[in-house]
């Protein structure tokens, strides 16, 4: 499978997985090795301070195997985000952040302005920014303007499995980006992580989709092939659609019919 | 004298750095980021940043995440 490049850095796969929702770190640690992923996100949270006991998620991530890209998930306003972006950066010494304004509590959505504010303010301070943002290819075409180096819209909602609710859309937006477009959000199994790559999606980002299946790893496992199977597919170049029948065998040397 | 360190109030000794307060939170500052009336103070101004009177302070690490 052809290398994904982002700001210049070079990932071998395709899939970039998160980091919650696993039943024990353990299997996130399996799901993690079973999907071939290079980069996978991670919150941002206060540290607990009366209860150190706890396990600490980095002990389960081989930070020279894994790129670990910080989110800003829950932040609700562009002040926050930005704030989490950069405290995100001085743990993790990197100056890359999946960037998450989110505009509404139910869906996630994106709150779109906040988004692009907050994009504009850290790609200034250096940041490769990577916004999580909706299938509006409008909104899509200015984050990338504003400096973003990747766009990922949404297949729908976080975490709801519903796959790409608007195909059309991320075809259009992939077709004007010169920048990545990364498929963020809602992919529910490895079909729909195919369908976004034969849409000519550059990645797939996921986390609910392998952390709570039933059997993650095995789940993790399908998404590697889903993606490579979508991208082959996708570099293959597919035939077109056809309304009518088109027969695969010849019609000369038909023995003939009997009769009577 | 009184803080708020992550959201809850905390008393500590005048003239407590940050380096001091992760001491006595027994935290490991390379596993972390600290934020002082949301400014992010970077690794290397831990020891020479005082901390004051009612300051806001956020301590934070990667958890999991999508």
């Amino acid at each position: 499978m052809d290398r994904l490049v982002i700001a210049g850095r070079e990932f071998s796969s395709r899939l970039i997985i998160g980091t919650g929702k696993y039943p024990t770190h353990q299997v996130m640690q399996q799901a993690h090795d079973a999907s071939g992923a290079d980069m996978v996100t991670v919150a941002v949270r206060r540290v607990n301070i009366s209860d150190r006991t706890k396990e600490s998620l980095l002990d389960y991530i081989d930070a020279q195997r894994y790129f670990l890209l910080p989110n800003t998930a829950a932040c609700y306003t562009a002040d926050d985000a930005i704030r989490t972006a950069r405290l995100g950066r001085e743990v993790g010494l990197s100056h890359w952040v999946k960037l998450e304004v989110i505009g509404d509590e139910k869906t996630l959505f994106p709150d779109n302005e906040a988004l692009l504010e907050a994009t504009r303010v850290l790609v200034k301070e250096g940041f490769v920014v990577l916004p999580y943002t909706n299938d509006d290819p409008v909104m899509c075409r200015k984050l990338e303007e504003a400096g973003a180096a990747a766009v990922m819209p949404l297949g729908a909602p976080i975490g709801s499995g519903l796959g790409i609710q608007n195909p059309n859309n991320i075809r259009i937006i992939k077709e004007q980006a010169k920048v990545p477009v990364i498929v963020d959000a809602g992919v529910g199994t490895a079909s729909d992580a195919t369908f976004a790559m034969e849409l000519g999606a550059d990645a797939v980002l996921m986390n609910t989709a392998i952390a709570l299946a039933q059997d993650p790893v095995a789940m993790a496992r399908a998404m590697r092939l889903g993606v490579e199977a979508g991208r082959l597919a996708f570099r293959a170049g597919r035939i077109p659609r056809k309304p009518y029948a088109s027969a695969s065998s010849p019609l000369e040397g038909v023995i003939g019919p009997m009769r009577g | 004298m009184t803080i708020t360190l992550n959201g809850d109030p905390f008393t500590l000794a005048p003239g407590a750095t940050i380096t001091d307060l992760l001491a006595r939170l027994d935290i490991d500052p390379r596993s972390v980021a600290v934020e002082r009336n949301f400014v992010v103070i970077k690794r290397d101004r831990y020891a020479d940043t005082p901390i004051a009177e009612g300051d806001q302070i956020e301590i934070v690490n990667f958890v999991g995440g999508g």
